[in-house]
């Protein structure tokens, strides 16, 4: 009988420790994401309390009117498009050189496009921050973008140099049996074959972008992108009610990127979401 | 025009390298100069020490600061703090994890399976903070826990899990237990998908060879599934125990005032301006999980990303 992969025959059906076990652990996983939702609509106040005394809808109408909640919005959006965009152009670089070819200092090159975001985000905000002190660049948007977009790269690169190492050398060859040239074959064969992978990068970067707290607290200076105003919140909480709908409005904002580019990435069985 | 474009392509595919450099050369200058450049620069403050008298930094090559971090009994206490933590979070999301990664590999239908990996990217990439946040929410006093425990008259096990010394506290949200939770919940979904990669590597025949050899099922786990998923789980411990020893939100929010080596890294460049000794700090997790990654390539982790 030949076998097939995924699922062990019939007659090995999980047990039911094994079932408790995986349905527990994917409540631990997802509870906290509800209760969230759940709290931006009490009417406490003062605390946490749970369960919430009563329910209300007067907080989104609060924060609707809070313009220094809709600028930080405004900020982290400007942000995470920026660096997004150079994050594709360098992560998809980056995977285009590195892909195939072996040559001497590979692997030392493949290190250093990971250790941003394999070294802790303070490591990498205070090195930052003392070179721009040092070089007497002041504090701006760019500064900040300058930060995501070094550790956004990698996202777009590991999703990327997934693709290219799938895609079949024969379709540039036969693309150029049939008569076009290298940069023919680049726009008609090679990019379209990249796109959903670029895509799949870039709103994973968006996502990492638009909620990153550690690497920008030590590039923003005085700027409050969203997350710098969320984490202030959660250290003296001045305005929980607000908090709680703000953080709803983030969990969307990224949800909905995530969502897309795993399903994306789980349909070509690329898991490169592993290296995050 | 055409003809332009044409010589153009005909010369970059004659000089493979001058492609292969023109793609390269931006993100490496990027990574290289910007990115390496700041990050050498401020680890190598830990050779320079601050005058304990003016409270500047002197810029001479030497092992002073370095010293000051592993002599001083406080700095010390902060160090082992930490590496035993991220220890205990790593084992916790082990055996949190393994469950969920051994079912979405072994006994699920494909789509089935494409719905938990979804669900399992979600809370992996949604905000950090806010997730945080939410634990916030569950530990506090009037929070959700408090409220289970007591509508099961179990207040009295909590008040004397509390009063455990070590890792109790005057209330959850202030505590190590809070801490390890917290931790845990954050980092679970990197232990989970490197376990579930490596268990769907396991071929089902190797299962049913052991079952046919008279083994029963567990038997089998231990002997044949457990040991093939080691890798995974080693591959997982590399993300949960770097991540925790490096992170300062979570001990800043939860924690309790005993500092972890991310605060103190915080705390001494920013108010104390001691830029030489956060960067002394900063160099422990990364040795740490130098000889981790080393050890960890050595027993096959990487195999399972």
């Amino acid at each position: 009988m030949p076998f097939k992969r995924g699922s062990i025959n019939k007659l090995n059906q999980a047990g039911l420790g094994l079932r408790f076990g995986a349905i527990a652990g994917l409540l631990f996983l997802h509870i906290p994401l509800l209760l969230i939702i759940l709290y931006a609509f009490t009417t406490e106040d003062k605390s946490y309390q749970f369960p919430p005394p009563g329910y209300t809808l007067k907080w989104f109408e609060v924060v609707l009117n809070r313009q220094d909640i809709w600028n930080a919005v405004a900020l982290s959006m400007r942000i995470a498009i920026i660096s997004t965009f150079v994050a594709i152009i360098l992560g998809t670089l980056a995977a285009g050189a590195l892909f195939k070819k072996s040559f001497f200092g590979k692997n030392s090159i493949t290190i250093l496009i990971i250790l941003p975001i394999a070294l802790p985000g303070i490591i990498t905000g205070i090195s930052l921050r003392s070179t721009f002190g040092v070089m007497g660049i002041p504090f701006s948007t760019w500064t900040i973008i300058i930060g995501h977009a070094t550790f956004c790269m990698v996202v777009v690169y590991n999703n990327v140099v997934a693709r290219l190492r799938r895609t079949s050398p024969n379709l540039i060859q036969a693309s150029m049996d049939l008569g076009a040239n290298n940069l023919q074959t680049f726009f008609y064969v090679i990019l379209p074959n990249m796109g959903t992978a670029i895509l799949a990068g870039g709103m994973l970067a968006f996502a990492l972008s638009f909620d990153e707290v550690i690497v920008t607290t030590f590039t923003a200076g005085q700027q409050t992108t969203l997350p710098i105003w969320m984490f202030s919140e959660l250290i003296r909480p001045r305005q929980r009610p607000i908090t709680n709908v703000v953080a709803v409005f983030i969990m969307f904002i990224t949800f909905i990127p995530i969502v897309f580019a795993s399903y994306m990435a789980s349909k070509t069985s690329d898991s490169e979401g592993s290296t995050k | 025009m055409n003809n332009l474009l044409d010589s153009f392509s005909n010369f970059a595919f004659r000089n493979k390298n001058f492609i292969f450099l023109s793609f390269l050369i931006i993100p490496l200058l990027w990574l290289g100069v910007v990115y390496l450049g700041s990050l050498l620069i401020f680890l190598g403050h830990s050779f320079f020490h601050l005058d304990g008298f003016t409270g500047q930094i002197v810029y001479e090559f030497s092992f002073k600061t370095l010293l000051e971090l592993f002599s001083s009994p406080a700095n010390i206490d902060i160090l082992i703090r930490t590496v035993v933590l991220a220890a205990c979070v790593t084992i916790g999301s082990a055996i949190i994890g393994f469950p969920i990664a051994y079912y979405m590999a072994k006994f699920t239908s494909p789509k089935v399976k494409i719905f938990l990996f979804i669900a399992i990217m979600l809370p992996l990439w949604s905000s950090y903070l806010v997730r945080v946040y939410s634990w916030k929410l569950i530990l506090a006093k009037e929070g959700i826990i408090n409220w289970f425990f007591e509508k099961l008259h179990l207040e009295w096990l909590l008040d004397s899990i509390l009063s455990t010394p070590v890792i109790g506290g005057p209330s959850l949200s202030i505590s190590y237990i809070g801490m390890f939770l917290v931790f845990t919940y954050i980092w679970l979904p990197f232990m989970i998908l490197p376990i579930q990669a490596s268990l769907e590597r396991v071929p089902n025949s190797l299962i049913n060879a052991s079952h046919d050899l008279g083994a029963n099922k567990r038997q089998t786990f231990y002997k044949v599934i457990l040991p093939l998923a080691l890798p995974g789980v080693i591959a997982g411990s590399i993300f949960t125990f770097s991540l925790t020893l490096g992170d300062y939100i979570i001990p800043y929010i939860i924690g309790t005032s005993k500092f972890f080596i991310g605060q103190a890294v915080y705390t001494h460049q920013g108010t104390a301006g001691n830029i030489p000794l956060a960067a002394a700090f900063s160099l422990v997790p990364i040795l740490v999980m130098i000889v981790y990654i080393y050890c960890a390539k050595r027993m096959g982790a990487f195999d399972a990303l």
